[in-house]
């Protein structure tokens, strides 16, 4: 894959120090790989594990597995998360274990950031944009789905009880990142 | 803020998912043979009834699916939703509501 060997070196979105207001800790999540995943769903239907990861949990399931994520988005589709030197690897094991499977694998680590929503009030600022219930019980550590956030579209993981990760588009970081500041403020 | 029932994702507020007009439209299966009015009605007629309507919908902002569902027009009440491709629910206006 010529276009990973030869990846540029971006520059942040937005600054990469985390700022801590209203007790909500918001800061960049290191630089990662992140690869989309689509299968046609005949075939999810019985693809089990792949390259360590469950592929066939529940849709808005986590699987994890040495550092590596795997995100049901859809009934046909997963994002898969490891380090940012790791693309490759991950890439051939998944290729592999897919072989003679119609897939899609496409790198799509430069299209989206990360930030880390952390502390108490986490869910309460995310609360102030998204219309999801965070409540622990409807919303459980361990869950991902692609939902909104105001006026963008998010991917919103929740990592562990007062940690949430935002993915958002690139060119929208600024103003998700600024919107939760302004939601944190106000708590 | 109203719930809509993804068949993939349960349910999910509203902000996540777009109207697709009126669902079971099927295409005609020799177009060419239709004459300009026949076909004008496929493109552009579409039912508007007051009651049970059976629509589709995309789940744009979660899984991105299409489907199906049964909404009463004059409650705006979702009263089945169904995958693409499976056929309409029978259910009765007067059962609906």
């Amino acid at each position: 894959m010529l276009e990973i060997r030869n990846r540029a070196t971006r520059a942040a979105p937005f600054p990469l120090a985390a700022e801590t207001i209203g007790g909500v800790t918001i800061a960049p999540s290191p630089p990662r790989t992140r690869l989309s995943l689509r299968l046609r769903p005949l075939a999810a239907a019985g693809i089990g594990s792949v390259a360590g990861l469950v592929l066939d949990g529940p849709i808005g399931s986590t699987s994890e597995c040495d550092g590596r994520r795997a995100l049901r988005l859809g009934p046909d589709e997963w994002l898969l998360v490891a380090d940012a030197d790791e693309g490759d690897e991950l890439a051939a094991r998944v290729i592999g274990a897919l072989a003679g499977t119609v897939h899609a694998l496409v790198d799509v680590g430069h299209r989206s950031c990360g930030l880390l929503v952390s502390g108490a009030g986490a869910a309460t600022a995310l609360s102030a944009g998204c219309p999801l219930d965070l409540a622990p019980e409807a919303f459980p550590v361990g869950r991902a789905t692609r939902t909104v956030l105001a006026k963008t579209e998010i991917l919103l993981s929740h990592l562990d009880a007062d940690t949430f990760e935002v993915e958002c588009w690139r060119s929208y970081a600024d103003y998700v990142r600024g919107f939760l500041l302004e939601a944190a403020r106000g708590l | 803020m109203l719930l809509i029932t993804c068949p993939h994702c349960g349910p999910r507020p509203e902000l996540e998912f777009r109207w697709g007009g009126e669902a079971h439209v099927a295409r005609p299966a020799d177009p060419s043979a239709l004459d300009d009015r026949a076909w004008s009605e496929f493109l552009f007629v579409r039912n508007n009834p007051k009651g049970l309507f059976a629509e589709r919908w995309n789940h744009a902002h979660g899984c991105q699916r299409w489907f199906n569902a049964l909404r009463d027009t004059h409650s705006d009440k979702f009263v089945a939703t169904y995958p693409a491709g499976a056929p309409r629910p029978d259910i009765a206006a007067e059962d609906a509501r």
